[in-house]
């Protein structure tokens, strides 16, 4: 796969076997093709489900806001691939990806994020809530870095329950300097928790660039303060994410404890639906998409000889296909019933 | 039955309920070899081991979100705050997880989480240290908050707390934790009280005195001096649980008695009595003789110096007068 040489902290997929002295085993020239193919698959839905929740933010239909992923998608997609449907993960704010990939029905999704009731949350959510216990989702987040006491829980509950499940707590890059990041990581180093940190370090919480608000050059410098391992990678790489994930987490079945990865991505659109990004070039955001995950992914199986132009053209139709059913599927759903207003406040 | 003090019960629930129920665990700061600041959870960790009592670092946030998470994914966690005040470090988990999971997931999800804590003045702790925040949180929706009055009511709530679907914020009177003039005969084993559902702690006909925690104690004593000195018949009401609030009984208690008195030990301002008090004057104003009253804390922190506390806090003295003056009797 072509390297990546947006700014200089970004590291290289030949850097991954000797980084920080870890052996990180190929496991993603294991896999079966149809898996290969079907991570492609995924992230290009996610592309098209965020292009179209963009249209409804253009066309009004999305009430509030919603925060796309577009850029990004290889973080959701070879994490995610890398455990198992019964690992649970917790997600933040720009969480679709990770909702996709776990497995949630794009169909429900997109009705929640037009407040209708047969949504995920019936509703009461939209994008920022949605929520998956189906799939071992623990749900996006409206608070920066809310989920990361809630992972800290659920990777207890597989200790105290003795089984070897392990937890993917999604970050950003700006949730590493509030309070229940320190408290979080210090927590389950010292109860060595199986919990995988993946931070999607997008450059920038929300127009702040991460290289103004933090005073360190990686981020997952910060595993040094709580005892554990950690590694920054490119996280446009697909198969650098899958093979970093899918070590971390059987280090972390084996009850090693916790670990740091940071994901270096980048956001194509702005931070929601109002941003007009005064903060970044238009020279940075091209750069950036030079190194397109979805792009890189696919020439990578073409060279590979996994894939022809044709059969991947095939799959990004059929992802168009799939995400505009999903749309006309959303938009023709009920709207809640008023009566629903406050029921599901407490459980019985 | 045996009798034990406020905080025995209360520890006698935690023990009955982690002897039935594997999922129960619990986390909190130096409650394990120290048991607790005020050794409520002595002896609890030779009993159950590190893996079910668990000291955590000082940390609030994340001990009350891992109690979130594991809730949410299948136990029922007992997380203890050292005092009340001390939830305000974690009050993102609070508000804006434990209580919003349920209705943001659609009805999917539950969090049976049980959240302890001490709270309340008159033991010269201060401003950090002394507070009734009980407002704060029955005014968030998804939240139930329990404040037991007595060692019986404590352990009976506590253990239907615990096995509450929703996150249950817990207020125990550290006042009334040791203090052995409050300590009550309490039966061994499993028993529960419902939340939602106050008690009438001394039958009278003159007046509805409405109050939970250690002002409920407050109460009956100004109201047996009262009755003695002055042949005055106080019913006093206590709610038990703030949130869900059972109106009903105090109702019932106000078109018997035509009168109403709240009494509670937060800053007026804003009080969960006021709420109260809202109420019953929408429900109930045709039965009302006379304006109700709230006799609260004062409108400032709780103070250190002992003078200046009492003068914060409801008195038996300040209770009375209230009673006389609803009565027009002062």
């Amino acid at each position: 796969m072509k390297e990546c040489k947006v700014r200089e902290c970004v590291l290289i997929k030949e850097k991954l076997t000797d980084l920080s002295g870890y052996k990180i085993a190929d496991r993603y020239s294991g896999l079966a093709k149809e898996v290969k193919i079907e991570m492609l698959k995924k992230m290009y839905q996610i592309r098209y489900f965020e292009n179209e929740a963009e249209q409804f933010i253009l066309k009004g239909m999305i009430y509030g806001t919603c925060h796309l992923y577009i850029g990004e998608e290889a973080n959701a997609v070879g994490a995610i691939n890398a455990i198992r449907k019964d690992d649970w993960i917790a997600s933040h704010h720009r969480g679709h990806g990770h909702c996709i990939t776990k497995g949630s029905d794009i169909n429900i999704m997109m009705a929640e994020l037009i407040g209708k009731g047969n949504g995920y949350c019936k509703g009461k959510g939209g994008s920022m809530h949605i929520a998956d216990m189906d799939t071992n989702n623990l749900g996006a987040n409206g608070i920066v870095g809310g989920g990361m006491g809630v992972a800290v829980g659920a990777a207890l509950t597989n200790k105290l329950k003795k089984k070897d499940g392990v937890v993917i707590c999604f970050i950003g890059d700006a949730s590493t300097n509030t309070g229940i990041f320190h408290e979080s990581l210090n927590l389950a180093s010292v109860w060595k928790l199986p919990l995988i940190y993946y931070c999607e370090n997008n450059q920038y919480g929300m127009s702040t660039a991460i290289k103004n608000s933090t005073n360190i050059k990686n981020l997952s410098e910060r595993k040094a303060s709580y005892g554990i391992e950690g590694v920054t990678i490119d996280g446009n790489n697909v198969v650098d994410v899958y093979n970093v994930v899918s070590y971390f987490a059987q280090e972390c079945r084996a009850g090693k404890g916790p670990v740091l990865i940071e994901g270096l991505t980048y956001r194509h659109r702005g931070h929601s639906r109002h941003d007009q990004q005064f903060y970044r070039t238009k020279d940075e955001v091209e750069q950036w998409k030079e190194h397109d995950p979805i792009k890189r992914y696919q020439e990578f199986l073409i060279e590979s000889g996994l894939l022809t132009a044709d059969e991947a053209q095939k799959i990004e139709n059929e992802a168009i296909a799939d995400i505009k059913a999903a749309a006309v599927f959303a938009e023709n759903s009920p709207y809640p019933d008023l009566k629903e207003v406050d029921t599901d406040v407490y459980a019985d | 039955m045996s009798e034990l003090t406020y905080l025995e019960a209360i520890r006698d629930g935690i023990r009955e309920v982690m002897k039935e129920d594997e999922n129960v665990f619990m986390l909190g700061e130096d409650i394990g070899i120290h048991g607790g600041s005020f050794s409520l959870s002595s002896g609890l960790l030779a009993e159950f081991g590190p893996e079910r009592i668990r000291d955590t670092p000082i940390s609030e946030a994340v001990i009350i979100g891992a109690a979130v998470g594991s809730a949410l994914t299948g136990m029922r966690p007992i997380a203890e705050i050292m005092f009340s005040d001390f939830i305000g470090c974690g009050m993102d988990q609070v508000l804006n997880q434990a209580a919003k999971v349920r209705y943001m997931f659609g009805g999917k999800g539950s969090v049976p989480m049980v959240l302890r804590a001490p709270t309340g003045g008159g033991s010269g702790f201060g401003p950090h240290h002394s507070q009734s925040l009980e407002a704060i949180f029955a005014a968030i929706p998804g939240l139930k908050v329990v404040m037991p009055s007595c060692a019986y009511d404590a352990k009976g709530l506590f253990i239907s707390s615990v096995y509450d679907n929703n996150p249950v914020i817990f207020l125990e009177h550290k006042y009334l934790y040791k203090n052995k003039k409050y300590a009550q005969e309490v039966p061994a084993g499993i028993y529960t009280i419902p939340l939602g559902k106050g008690e009438i702690k001394r039958a009278g006909k003159d007046i509805s005195i409405v109050a939970s925690s250690y002002m409920v104690q407050k109460s009956l004593e100004a109201a047996e001096i009262l009755y003695k000195e002055k042949q005055i018949d106080c019913e006093v009401v206590d709610i038990r649980t703030i949130r869900p609030l059972d109106i009903d009984i105090i109702l019932e208690s106000v078109k018997k008695t035509g009168k109403l008195m709240c009494v509670e030990e937060a800053c007026s301002f804003g009080s969960f009595m006021g709420e109260v008090i809202t109420q019953v004057t929408e429900k109930a104003f045709d039965f009302m003789d006379a304006p109700p009253l709230r006799i609260a804390g004062k409108d400032c922190p709780v103070p250190y110096s002992a003078i200046l506390e009492q003068e914060m806090l409801p008195s038996i003295d300040k209770i009375k007068d209230g009673i006389l003056k609803v009565l027009g009797k002062s």
